[in-house]
């Protein structure tokens, strides 16, 4: 059984006459790493904002672990958010924030932090000010994995991490969530890197859900169908078509939708090529200005 | 892994070519649902649902506390269904090409003879 810790309805942020979040519905279970994907602006980090209590909403209900998140304790004392851009106070060091953090977060574990320290090749006695980008960035890593609290939010948590150091980030994620299984929500412009490592998906464009789906649905559901103008045509007709590109005779159609053995043996006996769409790309289209063109283009054919 | 097709069936197809190679002997434990989704850098849900279809088709079983383990019978019953599997999967293609490129039945089956005797 799976016991919901997330449960948002018609939830709406309003700054004056912008809508940053436009009356979305919203559930996370416990024990799941969720996907929170979208375009900068979209309003990921709004939602993640409204969820851990730091700003109010206009509208709707929000119940996370069944109560309003702001202004109750215990409800935050189960939260552990990682702003992209976390601020310390003035003459911090990380060795600070990690005698601190034990305060906040009673499932901290002070061995973790010191094995990922390690890990990250973190001068822990460097002020704060004086760290490169990728430092700041691992010291908020560090705390939202040796917190372990049961709802962990990374708002883009890699900003400047280089490639070793986004890997380590993700295997220690994925060991610890295994030893303590807890509701870890990932925001991120990486995509693909992180694809796998997700359960479930909620992608999110300009404070509207588009997508709210167990990963491995997600997965190969759409394809691209490229080939001949003519014959892609004919592939095509009467699927929901996500993306369109061409150059003179030739074309490549992105269709929603996953296609059966049958389908891909008639689209090899029409000289037509099928691959796969990365949950990257199936993102790209279906946020990208791309779909409103060929939305246009669909409705004047 | 092949981002085309969901990964819970090639975590399952994996550890079935396991068990049709010899890799994991009947009887043997297979790698832990931790230790998948470590290795695979996939989250464990994937591959328990993975290991599940196994559990379904009655190839691999839960021993309580230590572990799942490959059903005795289950490399025969795998290299069964792949035999049914092989002329859709492998054949047809192969025919299908052949064809386009002017290859005839008796060629290609000659074809298939030399290169048996080069590998």
């Amino acid at each position: 059984m799976t016991t919901t810790v997330v449960r948002a309805r018609g939830l709406t942020k309003r700054y004056g006459s912008f809508t940053a979040i436009d009356g979305i519905d919203l559930s996370l279970e416990e024990g799941r790493i969720y996907g929170l994907l979208g375009r900068n602006g979209a309003g990921k980090t709004t939602v993640m904002q409204l969820l851990t209590g730091q700003i109010f909403a206009n509208g709707g209900e929000l119940e996370v672990f069944g109560r309003q998140p702001a202004e109750h304790a215990d409800v935050l004392r189960r939260m552990c958010f990682i702003a992209e851009a976390q601020r310390y106070p003035e003459d911090f060091t990380p060795a600070h924030v990690f005698r601190a953090a034990p305060w906040f977060f009673e499932h901290w574990d002070a061995e973790f932090a010191e094995r990922l320290i390690a890990d990250f090749r973190l001068p822990v006695k460097r002020r704060i000010k004086k760290l490169s980008r990728g430092q700041l960035s691992a010291v908020g890593v560090i705390v939202g994995l040796a917190s372990r609290a049961p709802l962990t939010f990374f708002d883009e948590p890699y900003l400047g991490l280089d490639a070793v150091a986004r890997h380590i980030f993700y295997d220690r994620l994925l060991e610890d969530y295994a030893a303590h299984p807890r509701t870890v929500v990932l925001s991120t412009h990486l995509i693909d890197e992180v694809a796998n490592l997700l359960e479930h998906v909620i992608l999110i464009d300009q404070g509207r859900i588009l997508l709210d789906r167990d990963a491995e649905e997600v997965r190969g559901s759409a394809t691209t169908v490229a080939g001949a103008r003519a014959a892609v045509e004919q592939f095509v007709a009467g699927r929901p078509v996500i993306g369109r590109e061409g150059i003179g005779g030739l074309a490549s159609v992105t269709v929603d939708g996953r296609l059966d053995h049958d389908e891909r043996v008639r689209a090899a006996e029409l000289g037509l090529e099928l691959a796969p769409v990365s949950l990257q790309q199936l993102i790209v289209h279906l946020t990208g200005a791309e779909l409103a063109e060929s939305t246009e283009k669909e409705v004047a054919a | 892994m092949d981002e085309s097709r969901p990964i819970f069936l090639q975590v399952a197809e994996q550890i079935e070519n396991d068990i049709v190679d010899g890799h994991v002997a009947e009887d043997a434990a297979i790698p832990s649902i931790n230790e998948l989704a470590a290795f695979h850098r996939i989250n464990p849900a994937t591959a328990l649902k993975g290991v599940n279809r196994l559990v379904e088709q009655g190839l691999v079983a839960k021993r309580r506390g230590v572990g799942m383990f490959v059903v005795p019978g289950a490399r025969e019953r795998l290299i069964e269904r792949r035999r049914a599997e092989f002329a859709a999967e492998y054949l047809r293609p192969l025919i299908v090409e052949a064809a386009k490129l002017g290859i005839g039945v008796d060629e290609l089956a000659g074809m298939v003879r030399e290169e048996r005797i080069l590998t």
